[in-house]
């Protein structure tokens, strides 16, 4: 009942404050565990970094939706915006003929532009963002076809480059990891970020505390793009090709990573470490299950019952800790 | 009192974890009596009511209805004995009839469809038990504050409720609607209904009580009278004698301040100019000098607040000028108002002034969040120095710092408020219901506030439903009626019946 701070307890680490705070990590780190006990072939180099790769799309997808629901929003297009900016990025490649470079950045501009349309439609146009998103899911992925005339177009080499290696290290790794390290600055260290929790956590307050609070949607919803825009990328790098169909249903992947990370869908709570972990955890089951040759029709219903076990062990948690 | 009791609460504890919230407290209600609850926020007053209307279950002592010992593992187990509570948070679905909401849980049904029927007949012998003449069929959204409660003491009653739990009910009422709600209570007391009230209005308490249980850091204090005298009620309740409860010497012109050559009058801070919003208020006028508080009565619905609001920047208006300093500010502009030195305390504290799940810390920053960065990035450690700073400048009860804004009480989350503005250096605040929700020792604690930011040369308007606050407060009235200035009066010249009689004239008794 005072103003200071309780004094630290050094002694010794808080492990049940730290497991109660960080379940998906104690989940990855069990279901780990189980993995490498029940195949030899899970821990190995090669399998490790096969779960890096394929992490990396849906976490770098996933980050940009931790922004949209921090803030209290949700975003269903960027699925079909991570498809449309690389379809982009191939056709100014092949049929407009830029420079590969530029293709590239034209790419993420797309998603950039994809993103800006969602933010003024949900914070000026005062659509629901679950509406707007929605919208754009379909615009976008046909936008894809009417560029690509359903057929996939080749990547330029800087695009597949992404797709490639770094020495030993695949790119997608290290372009996962940068973009980690980028997200997280962006919302724990920067007005931006910090304007994001409070806007979700109660759009009015933040306004009447002389937030703006449109200009902060629409730069939410412009990073959620971006990052889309980014894993198309990533997608398209290791196929060599801008795919018409490619990261169809992957807006479902990174809301579960998200929601899995611990953040809530009413907004103001979440973290990228958290997400990161949650991405981790549906790339480390599907590659589990595939390991223990279940087949994908009973992986999908394990991944349903895990994010429903996940999400509902959080609220539980919550529910305990409030009352 | 030979009258046996509806329901006795009798030496109950409750303990959560290692906190005790209520220790060996007893209280009753006897039917056709009403039992006033009191004791400041965090007293333990939800927890023993909680208690009684089967939300939690004491660890000692026992629950005795009707003479004997029960067990209430549920609200529904509660509401079998005939106890019903009304919580400060109504419990109703807007987007329902009154009539639906009336029987919810209960629809009647023929052939498993729902008998509309049936369903009005019975809503409207409901609502006939306590007065209200509405359409059954209004959506519960369309109503106010004020009707829906009538409507959830109507749902309450329907289930044959003996007993009713009404928790701080006159908080959110302007005073008329609380006379009609009392003319509701004194009606459901000649029938023998019992009830246990809870407010943190003393006026309120001789006028509608029987008998009063003061609690204190969850113990029994005292049983009185209703009759009891105010002073002595705040007394039992603080535990030591409040010696003002509006310690503001009004009338006495503030000194001048700072620059001001001496002998001058104070400089006009804010200035408000024909200021108009279609359907909200009609050519506002007035002035606040550096060092005076300008109290805004009126009744609710008279513009009040959405006047507040247009001056704060936070809704548009269609002419008139408001001027901070000399200088003008754009219509609609939050950041620039905030900017030219207003901060805002909205009325709603949890759905307008604060983010209930972030932290105090965060809470109190967000209005120096973008003015205190450097290249976009957020100062911690300096908003962090800061937030130390003024919340222990006022005195905001915690644990730390980084905890949730909304575990606190209503008068410290009020705080956080104003703290948030008093970071920001805001020279104009503009009050809307400052003490709403708040308890009698936080109130005097804000009052305290309002007086030093007026004595370091601020200014401060302050709309109130609470007349003694508005005449304790203030160094001017002004009284507002159907969105129109009706007149303005000095602290020495005001008195109850004159603001009211301002406030209320000519308006016909539509509600």
């Amino acid at each position: 009942m005072s103003t200071t701070t309780q004094p630290a307890t050094r002694r010794g680490f808080d492990y049940k404050k730290f497991l109660a705070n960080n379940g998906a990590l104690v989940g990855l780190v069990v279901l780990c565990i189980a993995l490498f006990i029940a195949t030899p072939d899970f821990l190995t180099g090669q399998n490790l970094l096969n779960i890096g790769i394929q992490v990396s799309t849906v976490a770098v997808l996933a980050f940009g939706m931790t922004f949209v629901i921090v803030a209290g929003g949700i975003d269903l297009s960027v699925g079909a915006v991570a498809a449309l900016s690389a379809m982009v990025s191939s056709w100014l490649f092949v049929s407009a003929g830029l420079p590969g470079w530029l293709a590239l950045g034209g790419g993420l501009v797309a998603g950039l532009l994809a993103g800006v349309v969602n933010g003024l439609a949900n914070a000026y146009g005062k659509l629901p963002s679950f509406i707007a998103t929605l919208a754009m899911l379909s615009v976008a992925r046909g936008l894809t076809l009417v560029i690509s005339d359903g057929r996939p177009i080749k990547t330029p080499a800087e695009v597949s480059f992404l797709g490639g290696n770094l020495g030993p290290v695949p790119m997608p790794i290290v372009v996962l990891l940068v973009a980690a390290l980028v997200a997280s600055f962006l919302l724990n260290r920067t007005v931006i970020g910090r304007s994001m929790y409070a806007v979700g956590g109660n759009a009015e307050a933040a306004r009447l505390s002389g937030l703006p609070v449109k200009r902060i949607l629409v730069t939410v919803f412009a990073l959620a793009g971006v990052f889309a825009a980014l894993a198309g990328l990533l997608l398209a790098g290791r196929l060599d090709s801008a795919q018409p169909q490619a990261a169809a249903g992957y807006e479902l992947d990174a809301i579960a990573a998200v929601v899995i990370g611990g953040a809530s869908l009413s907004g103001g709570l979440g973290k990228i470490s958290g997400t990161f972990v949650g991405a981790l955890v549906l790339v480390v089951i599907r590659n589990g299950l595939n390991l223990l040759n279940v087949t994908s029709f009973w992986q999908q219903v394990v991944i349903g019952l895990v994010i429903a076990l996940a999400v509902g062990v959080d609220v539980l948690r919550r529910k305990t800790r409030n009352s | 009192m030979s009258q046996k009791p509806l329901v006795t609460l009798q030496n109950v504890g409750k303990t959560f974890g290692p906190v005790t919230v209520i220790k060996d407290v007893t209280v009753s209600v006897y039917a056709g009596k009403v039992q006033v609850l009191l004791g400041e926020n965090g007293a333990g007053k939800s927890t023993l009511i909680k208690m009684m209307a089967g939300v939690y279950q004491p660890d000692a002592g026992r629950i005795v209805v009707d003479g004997r010992t029960v067990t209430l593992p549920t609200t529904r187990a509660a509401e079998d004995l005939g106890i019903a509570t009304i919580h400060q948070e109504l419990n109703l679905v807007p987007t329902m009839s009154i009539a639906e909401n009336v029987m919810l849980g209960r629809m009647p049904t023929r052939h498993g469809m729902v008998d509309r029927s049936a369903l009005r007949n019975r809503a409207r012998a409901a609502l006939s038990l306590i007065g209200l003449d509405v359409d059954v069929d209004t959506l519960v959204g369309e109503l106010g504050i004020a009707r829906q409660q009538l409507v959830e003491i109507a749902k309450a009653l329907s289930i044959n409720a003996r007993i009713l739990i009404l928790d701080e009910p006159t908080a959110a009422l302007t005073r008329h609607e609380t006379e009609s709600l009392f003319a509701v209570m004194a009606d459901l007391r000649s029938r023998g209904v019992g009830m246990l009230f809870i407010s943190h209005h003393l006026d309120e308490i001789a006028e509608v009580g029987d008998t009063v249980t003061v609690l204190r850091d969850g113990e029994f204090i005292a049983e009185v009278p209703a009759s009891t005298p105010e002073e002595e009620l705040v007394k039992l309740m603080v535990g030591r004698s409040i010696e003002d409860q509006y310690p503001r010497k009004t009338g006495s012109a503030p000194e001048p301040v700072g620059s001001q050559p001496v002998g001058s009058r104070p400089a006009e801070i804010l200035a408000v100019e024909h200021l108009s919003s279609s359907g909200k208020f009609t050519d506002i006028n007035f002035t606040v000098r550096a060092g005076e508080v300008l109290g805004i009565a009126g009744l609710v619905g008279a513009g009040r607040t959405e006047l507040i609001r247009a001056i704060a920047g936070a809704d548009h208006y269609d002419s008139g000028t408001v001027t901070v300093r000399g200088r003008v500010l754009p219509k609609g502009n939050i950041q620039a108002a905030i900017k030219a030195g207003i901060g805002h305390v909205p009325e709603d504290r949890k759905g307008q002034g604060l983010v209930t799940g972030a932290s105090v810390n965060d809470n109190l920053g967000y209005a120096t969040l973008a003015s205190t960065a450097r290249l976009g990035l957020a100062d911690f450690a300096g908003q962090r120095t800061r937030a130390q700073a003024v919340a222990s400048k006022l005195r905001i009860r915690m644990h730390t710092i980084d905890q949730a804004v909304g575990a606190l009480s209503g008068g410290n989350q009020q705080k956080a408020v104003f703290g948030r503005w008093i970071i920001a250096a805001s020279t104009v605040l503009l009050l809307d219901e400052p003490t709403r929700g708040v308890d009698v020792g936080a109130k005097v604690e804000i009052y305290e506030l309002m007086n030093a930011i007026t004595a370091a040369g601020g200014a401060i308007v302050m709309v109130s439903s609470e007349l003694p606050e508005i005449l304790g407060m203030s160094d001017r009235i002004l009284v507002m009626r159907d969105g129109k200035l009706a007149g303005e009066l000095a602290a020495a010249e005001a008195t109850q019946d004159r603001v009211m009689t301002l406030a209320a004239r000519d308006v016909d008794e539509k509600n």
